[in-house]
């Protein structure tokens, strides 16, 4: 086989790695909506905040430091300590869901049986609030977060897979954060299955997703069940925004990764958490190859983006709900 | 009222009372429209920090400029167009005496307004390249240099490092894809005919989290060098890919909007040896730093959260509020008052002289090259020079002097695409 049958199986798996970076964007997505009813606007704000909040304790940075020192004249940033990265993460996890319990006390309280586009709406406004809110806590410039996971092409994969192609093939490269993002994201989705097939809660879950007013009826609290989801979703956000932070730091940008989520959902369905798997990869791999085989050598690159709209509103057209997406059924 | 209420009201009133405090007696007016929130704010931050810390100065220290104490009026774009222009209107009608939109967006949008209201505007190596042709663009001014002096810069520095030969060698261009990412594109094409090297282009989309098709691009095809017009996080992903496929970064070399401590300090170690353009000096060894610390800082008057002294972007400001200060200096002299209006403010920019002599009377020696602005170029000389990253000292250093960009190739360029432009807007070209 010549070299360049090996670099497209090399776009191809890395075009995968990166279809699990954007799945673990589209789950937060999937749980709300699918729990709820909500499409979270919020949720790549959500994603750069808990990213945020892990630097800020981690390295120990006072919170609304600028604020502080603009109103009292001081000149405090940091604690001056440095919190283990399991112990931030563990508080952080803390901090979501306290966001989670404020949201549901000060917004989705109120708008309970309002439209979906209420609740839209309402997401839209969190979302800009957090953008601000997380500035304003922990300071704008680009962190640099560090989790002990390694970044840069797995020199074994590359020295192993050297002499698949000849002298022109350098071997595969896949960059090790993307292969701990995939890890993470397995075991993320097992948890979530299993949370949901073999617990109470996760059984209470299904049933509010199924039918929110026979749910009621047998006793389910929606309120408790709104917290639960939101503080699931807020928990995936930190592993988003841990994966993306840790690959191009904490900054502004990381809450754009919720961009590359639409069309994963578009095509993968907004009620399924393996369509969002199968809808990120088949998104990844298809956009990284376009990319690759026509692209770059005939449409002067950066198609990707465009790619993965186009290809999402072509399911659009013929599969309105997605891949797995429940197909909605109305009487008229 | 309920207890409270006012303890809530008071509150608010302590934290904002900082924030509200402007200068009594102002007259000369410099709006600053800055981006402190959105994707870009961690550069928009030093930037507008550097350049109202050097009019503070100079209100502290000097008396203002010739007596006339000088008020910043800072507005929010947000790094977005239509903010921008919302700024530019919504402040020209304080007395605005020159913008700097920081953005070539804003900046494309403000040029016919500029012509129309004759406020000028100073875009310090952005914008729309051939403005430096002052005959078609009276009011516009992107002294000391330009995107396609950038261009030509690191074509000049592969000379230098290849003794003068690159003929054959191959060199990437990862770039924005955007207005502003496909300025060099023009120059790099005639340079590559000039010096016979390969060019090959590599678009980003906005914003420049996702760079994994272009980087096993790189991987595959191993160009000698690599140069990115990139902003915001587009550049430290870019460092941080490079670093990832263990590319030389002694052979990656960006622009000067790609040359932030911002975009390497993400990377840590690996982007040791990186390499970027600039057109002023970098650090705060600088003497004009004594005076910031003794007017401004310790007064506790310094601007944001007092964190950015010293950095590119800081510094950046910095000098562009000081080129600023010395065009209203010219202008007074110019036109024998201190109260000088938008279009004396004009002249005093085109006349605008900066010599050596004059950096170092400001305490700032060698920060910047010395030039003279002239009706026919509004783009000052076009000298670049070349950082390197010292990622264990954690600093840029300046590895080469202000060098002479191809101003035949770049000189050429600037004419064909001003000429068209003052075709198609139906501008005479003239010198006042």
């Amino acid at each position: 086989m010549p070299a360049s049958f090996y670099y497209g199986v090399e776009v191809m798996l890395n075009g995968l790695m990166a279809g699990v970076m954007y799945s673990l964007v589209a789950l937060g997505f999937v749980l709300i909506f699918k729990a709820s009813g909500i499409f979270n606007y919020a949720q790549g704000v959500m994603a750069l905040f808990a990213a945020q909040t892990l630097v800020g304790i981690q390295t120990g940075i006072v919170p609304f430091s600028h604020m502080i020192n603009a109103a009292l004249g001081t000149k405090v940033h940091y604690f001056g300590w440095n919190v283990p990265t399991l112990i931030s993460i563990l508080l952080v996890v803390g901090v979501m869901i306290v966001f989670a319990i404020l949201v549901e006390r000060l917004i989705l309280k109120h708008l309970v049986n309002q439209e979906p586009i209420i609740l839209f709406m309402a997401t839209i406004g969190l979302a800009y609030f957090m953008e601000g809110f997380g500035d304003l806590m922990w300071g704008a410039e680009i962190k640099t977060l560090d989790v002990g996971i390694p970044q840069g092409g797995n020199v074994f994969i590359e020295e192993s897979t050297a002499f698949l192609g000849g002298d022109d093939f350098y071997g595969f490269y896949l960059d090790t954060l993307d292969i701990y993002a995939t890890v993470a994201a397995v075991l993320l989705v097992t948890s979530l299955v299993l949370f949901s097939q073999y617990t109470k809660t996760g059984r209470a879950l299904r049933a509010v997703a199924d039918d929110h007013q026979a749910a009621l009826s047998v006793g389910i609290s929606l309120r408790t069940i709104w917290v639960i989801v939101w503080s699931i979703a807020g928990f995936v956000a930190l592993v988003a925004g841990v994966m993306w932070g840790a690959k191009s730091g904490v900054q502004f940008s990381l809450s754009l990764i919720a961009l590359k989520a639409l069309p994963v959902l578009m095509l993968g369905g907004f009620t399924s958490i393996p369509g969002a798997i199968i809808g990120g990869l088949i998104i990844g791999v298809g956009e990284k190859m376009f990319e690759f085989l026509i692209g770059a050598p005939f449409l002067g690159g950066a198609t990707e983006n465009w790619f993965a709209y186009m290809l999402a509103l072509i399911f659009l057209v013929f599969r309105p709900q997605g891949l797995f997406g429940e197909k909605i059924i109305e009487r008229v | 009222m309920k207890l409270k209420t006012l303890t809530a009201m008071a509150l608010v009133g302590a934290m904002t009372a900082p924030f509200a405090a402007t200068p009594a007696f102002a007259d000369l007016v410099f709006p600053s429209l800055s981006y402190r929130t959105g994707p870009y704010a961690a550069n928009g931050i030093p930037f507008a920090d550097g350049y109202e810390d050097y009019f503070k100065l100079v209100n502290a220290r000097d008396g203002g400029i010739g007596g006339e104490m000088v008020k910043v009026i800072e507005c929010e774009t947000g790094y977005n167009t239509e903010k921008g222009v919302e700024c530019y209107e919504s402040t020209k009608g304080e007395g605005a005496l020159v913008y700097q939109p920081l953005s070539t967006g804003i900046t494309y949008q403000l040029i016919p307004k500029s012509a129309a209201d004759g406020i000028p505007l100073h875009t310090m190596g952005y914008g729309r390249t051939s403005a430096a042709n002052g005959k078609v663009f009276n009011t516009v001014f992107n002294y000391p240099a330009n995107y396609w002096n950038g261009a030509s810069a690191v074509v000049n520095h592969l000379l230098d490092i290849n003794d003068g030969d690159i003929k054959g060698k191959t060199l990437a261009l990862v770039y924005h894809n955007s207005a502003y990412g496909k300025e060099p594109i023009r120059t790099l094409e005639e340079l590559s005919k000039k010096h016979g090297f390969k060019l090959s282009l590599l678009a980003v989309d906005h914003p420049g989290q996702e760079q994994k098709s272009q980087w096993l691009q790189i991987r595959r095809e191993k160009p000698d060098y690599v140069t990115m017009w990139g902003w915001g996080v587009m550049n430290a992903t870019a460092i941080q890919e490079a670093a990832n496929i263990r590319y030389p970064m002694e052979n990656f070399i960006g622009v000067w909007w790609s040359g932030s401590e911002n975009d390497v300090k993400p990377v840590g170690a690996k982007a040791d040896g990186y390499k970027a353009l600039n057109f002023h000096g970098v650090g705060d060894d600088f003497p004009v730093y004594d005076d910031l610390k003794k007017y401004v800082y310790d007064e506790g008057n310094a601007t944001g959260a007092g964190d950015q002294h010293g950095t590119v972007l800081y510094n950046r400001g910095m000098y562009a509020a000081m080129l600023a200060v010395e065009a209203a200096k010219k202008a007074q002299e110019i036109h024998d008052t201190a109260d000088i209006t938008p279009a004396m403010m004009r002249d005093g920019m085109e006349a605008l002289e900066i010599t050596e002599e004059a950096m170092t009377e400001l305490g700032l020696p060698n920060f910047g090259p010395a030039f003279k602005v002239s009706c026919e170029n509004h783009g000052g000389p076009g000298l670049a020079s070349v950082n390197q990253w010292d990622a264990k000292a954690g600093k840029w250093n300046q590895i080469s002097d202000y060098a002479e960009t191809d101003m035949d190739v770049i000189g050429g360029l600037i004419d064909e695409d001003s000429s068209a432009y003052a075709k198609e807007n139906k501008v005479e070209e003239a010198c006042s």
